[in-house]
This record gives C-alpha cells, structure tokens and sequence, in this order.
C-alpha cells in the first residue's frame, strides 16, 4: 500500500484546537460555578404559569441563523469525490495523532478496554454537529455508551423496534448501565422542525415521521408558552421533550424495574451553546409517576452550571 | 464543593498563564487529576460537572469566535455512522471538532434500506443531512469486537433466547453474515462486511444516490481497529469499492 506523501494541513500534530480564526483576548463572560444547590423541584406540565422554578429562562440572543448558512456554502461545495485527497489526509494526521498521544500514552487502559467494556453511562443525545457528548461532556473512552439521533428522542416502548431501543436494550440488559442521561440542547433543528409541522404529518417525510415521537412535549409548550415568541416556544420544547423521553424510557419494562430497584438511574441534561451553560436534573422516580403520566415529572438535584 | 472549586480555579490559572513554565504547569495539572480521582465512590454527577468545566474552560471560551460561530448554525462536511459503543467516539479517535460532523451513533453502525414503513430515525438522519444540512460526505465507521456483530453472527445458532429489539436491528447486515460465513470468515471480516452493506443501503436513499451520482457526496467506509490502534478508510464508488488506506501502514512501526 503506497504511503501517501504529506499536504500541507492546518491540523496540528496535538490534539488541542488550532484554527486560523482571529482570537479575541477576552472571554464572553466569566467563568462562574453556580451549582451546588440540590432541591426537590416539581413541575407542572400542564401548568398555565410561565413561571418555572429552578429553571432560568434565556431567551436565545440570536434567531436561528440556519438558513443563512446553508445559502452561503452552496456556492463553496467542493467535494474531492476522485481521491479526497485534502479531507482524508486531514483525517489520517487525525488518527495518528490519536493514537501517538491518546492510545500509545495509555496502552494499557485500552489494551484492558479491547477485552471489554462497562460504561458507567447510556447518553443520548443530538446528532447535531455541535453538541458530541465526548466533547462537551469529557467522555472518555469506556464511559459512555452512546446513541445520537435527531432531537435525541426516546420513542415508547410500545412504538416497537427502532433503532433507539435496540441500543437501549443493549446497553440496559447486556451491559447493566447505572445510569442514562438524555441531554437536550439549543437552537435543535429536530425540535423546530416538530413546532413548525401541522398537526398532520407529511408521511413522505422522514423528519416529520421521526420528530414525531416528541408530539407530547410539542403539545405541552402550545398550551404553556403560546405567549412566548417562536424561538423561546421553540426552547421550551427542547427542554420538555427531555422529560417527555424520560417518561417514555420507563415504559421498557426492563428499565422501570431497575429504577424501581434504585440499580439505574435517569437523568435529563440541557446543553446551551449561545450561553455555555449546562443544566442536569434527575428523575425523582415515584410509584404514582405511572398514574399521572400525562401530569407532572418529579425532579430532584438540579443544577445550572453557568 | 471545595475540590470542584479548587479545579475550577486552578484550570482558570493555567489558561490564563500563557507563560507559565512547563515545570510548574505539569505540577499544577498533577494536582487537578488528584483532585478529580473519585476514590472508591463513583460520582455520576461529579464526571458530568468535571467534564463540562473542563470542556467550558479549554474549549468554549478559549474559542469564542468559532462557538459564537456555531450558535448561529451548523454546516458540517461530514455525516459519520459509529456504532454506540462507548470506545469509539468518533470525536476522540478522529478528533471531530464541534461543526465538523453530523453523528449517529446505533449499535453495530448500521444503516437500513429506505423504507417509508420503519426506522423512520435513520431516514430522518439521512434526509435532514442530505437535503437540509447539503453534507459531502457519509462515513460508516465499523470496529473491532462489536457486540452488536457478535450477536449477528452467533444469534439464532447459539440457542439463545431472543431479545425484543436487538435481533430485530442487527438483521439489517444479514447479507454480511451470509457472505462472511460463506467464505469461512469471522467477526471481525463480518464487521467489515456490514459497513459495506450499510454503505450499499445508503444508496436506496433517493435523495444520497442523486447527490452521489452527481459527484456531490462522497461515500466512505471505515473500520477502526482498537486491538491494534489500526484504523482503515476506504472510499465505495458506484462501481467498485477502493483498496483501503491503513493506517498508521503496516511497514511504519509506532
């Protein structure tokens, strides 16, 4: 196999960031850790107050800017389709150097990895480009199992097979998680999608046919937040479908139990990336959660982390 | 609290002093790793705290423009397929930085033939990635002792007794199993295989076999290899599928 020579790559032999931009010498803002605090919190999904406890409402400062982007790359589509030469030398330094600083420094916890793995953590999240929960989460490798789909979504059980719930059933039964964390996030292209759909889906479309799973959460925000702009409903949704999908895993029998035992536990996570915060809840599980399926979720621990 | 604080505060002074020596830097970062080490007590809270004021720190702010960048929108060149095992985030072993790539992550990577009756999750990946995000590239990226694999080549034979979901899922790469067992291979020929079978799917996408045929998307597969720090990439044309790229190459000792 010929070697191929080397391009010239912005990529830098370590794996910090190295980018052209111009970068500014002052942060956004200062780091402040403001956590610590843990409260039994309880909402009210049906509830007609827009006030949420525990909860700090930023409205997004910037409209969704997706449709500017997609307008400016049409021009600059260039695609090496012959030996994508540049894109895949890029990702040969990648992985050598992956490997040079991550695997050879650490050849014995992955050599002890490739025997087996015992995440500690199912997550699920977006698939979204900016929101990898390695990335934003610390993950190493070993310590999550993960799933990424559109709008991290968990659809019930009784939606039958789908690709969600052959991972959950794997990562659950198979490699005993102790615990899942759905993480939701800003600006989700999934969730506007769901807002922005008739209550009639479109059955050619796939989005439509998917988002769908979240029509509970889309139910909830229309009857909660119809005071608020699209974009803040829109935001509203995000972090309610997190909870819809908290519900929905306990409806896998196999995962009810183990929450039951106290062996597994559920978390919600809300990724902010316009204002870099992070919020994480736990699902507080409480045998009437079941009866009131369609009223509150019972929190506990929350945390914003700003 | 206090350690949590202590870490902040001592990540805060790192990034800020650019001209710290290494000496002093390399103690300092000694120090934060023993205050992280949870002891005997695994703290699922205290990693998910961890490693976002880790990633806020070194990354978000030290980035401001790309982040501020992204909050307006996303336009990745990549749409990559990784299997949902927790050793092969794409992001760690190809380093995808925020913006780079669209990711799914499903047991054994697979993707499904077009159906407008089911998996309407991977047709939603593929349809947003394609028609709206307007992607490259679509990478599938396979790897060595894939449970979801293992359970494909083993599963009914072994006796074993059904799982809801997951047989039903890993059924998908049949064709690959048929044909590995065909010629006498294993798991890991199986794993290969069934990269190339989601990448023939692929195709069945009206909307990719457009893009591909019009040289606007590029479909590639990969096959990383964690038992030997191997990662191979090759690239399916409509015809043929090329020779892979292995690397790091077998004559360059690392």
């Amino acid at each position: 196999m010929a070697i191929l020579p080397p391009t010239s790559s912005s990529l830098s032999k370590d794996s910090s960031y190295s980018f052209s931009l111009h970068i500014q010498s002052s942060t956004i803002f200062g780091s402040k850790l403001k956590s610590g605090e843990f409260q039994q919190t309880r909402f009210r999904l049906f509830s007609n107050s827009n006030s949420y406890p525990g909860l700090t409402i930023k409205a997004s400062r910037e409209s969704l800017g997706l449709t500017q982007e997609l307008k400016s790359n049409k021009l600059e589509r260039v695609v090496e389709t012959e030996d994508g030469s540049d894109l895949f030398e890029d990702m040969k330094h990648r992985f050598l150097s992956f490997k040079k600083h991550k695997y050879l420094e650490n050849l014995e916890h992955y050599q002890n990895l490739a025997k087996g793995q015992a995440p500690k953590f199912l997550v699920i999240g977006c698939a979204d480009s900016r929101v990898c929960p390695s990335t934003i989460l610390g993950f190493q490798p070993g310590e999550a199992f993960m799933v990424r789909n559109i709008a991290n979504l968990v659809p019930p059980f009784e939606s039958g097979p789908s690709e969600t719930n052959a991972a959950l059933e794997f990562s659950v039964n198979s490699l005993e998680v102790k615990n899942i964390l759905v993480v939701g996030h800003s600006c989700c292209g999934g969730i506007r999608a769901l807002m922005s759909m008739n209550d009639e889906i479109d059955k050619s479309s796939f989005i439509q046919s998917w988002v769908v799973n979240g029509k509970d959460a889309r139910l909830w925000t229309k009857a909660a937040a119809s005071k608020l702009s699209f974009d803040q409903q829109c935001k509203h949704c995000e972090k309610e479908s997190v909870n819809r999908s908290l519900l929905n895993l306990l409806t896998y029998p196999w995962i009810e139990e183990k929450v039951k035992k106290g062996i597994l536990s559920v978390h919600g996570g809300y990724y902010d990336f316009v204002d870099c915060t992070f919020e994480k809840w736990t699902l507080d599980y409480k045998e009437d959660n079941l009866k009131e399926k369609n009223g509150r979720i019972s929190v506990k621990s929350h945390i914003l982390w700003s | 609290m206090a350690s949590q604080l202590a870490i902040h505060r001592l990540n805060k002074f790192l990034s800020e002093k650019e001209d710290l020596d290494e000496v002093a830097a390399a103690k300092i970062d000694k120090l934060i790793a023993e205050l992280q080490t949870p002891g005997d007590h695994f703290d699922p809270v205290q990693t998910i705290v961890n490693g976002f004021m880790d990633f806020k720190i070194h990354k978000f702010d030290k980035y401001p423009c790309l982040f501020d960048k992204l909050a307006l929108g996303q336009s990745p060149k990549f749409l990559v397929f990784a299997c949902s095992d927790s050793r092969v985030s794409p992001s760690i072993i190809l380093n995808f930085k925020p913006g780079e790539a669209f990711m799914v992550r499903n047991i054994a990577n697979l993707v499904p033939t077009f159906s407008q009756l089911r998996y309407s999750g991977t047709g939603a990946i593929i349809e947003y990635a394609v028609t709206q995000l307007k992607v490259e590239n679509i990478l599938v990226i396979g790897h060595s002792k894939c449970g979801g694999i293992q359970r494909l080549m083993e599963h009914p034979e072994d006796g074993s007794v059904p799982f809801d979901f997951i047989d039903d899922w890993v059924k998908i790469a049949q064709d690959a199993k048929d044909k590995v067992k065909a010629e006498g291979g294993g798991h890991e020929a199986c794993a290969r295989e069934a990269v190339n079978v989601s990448l023939e799917n692929l195709l069945t996408y009206p909307y990719v076999h457009k893009e591909v045929s019009e040289r606007k998307i590029a479909l590639r597969g990969g096959y990383y290899d964690f038992v030997n720090g191997v990662f191979e990439l090759w690239e399916k044309h409509e015809s043929h599928i090329s020779p892979p790229m292995i690397i790091p190459p077998p004559q360059l000792k690392m």
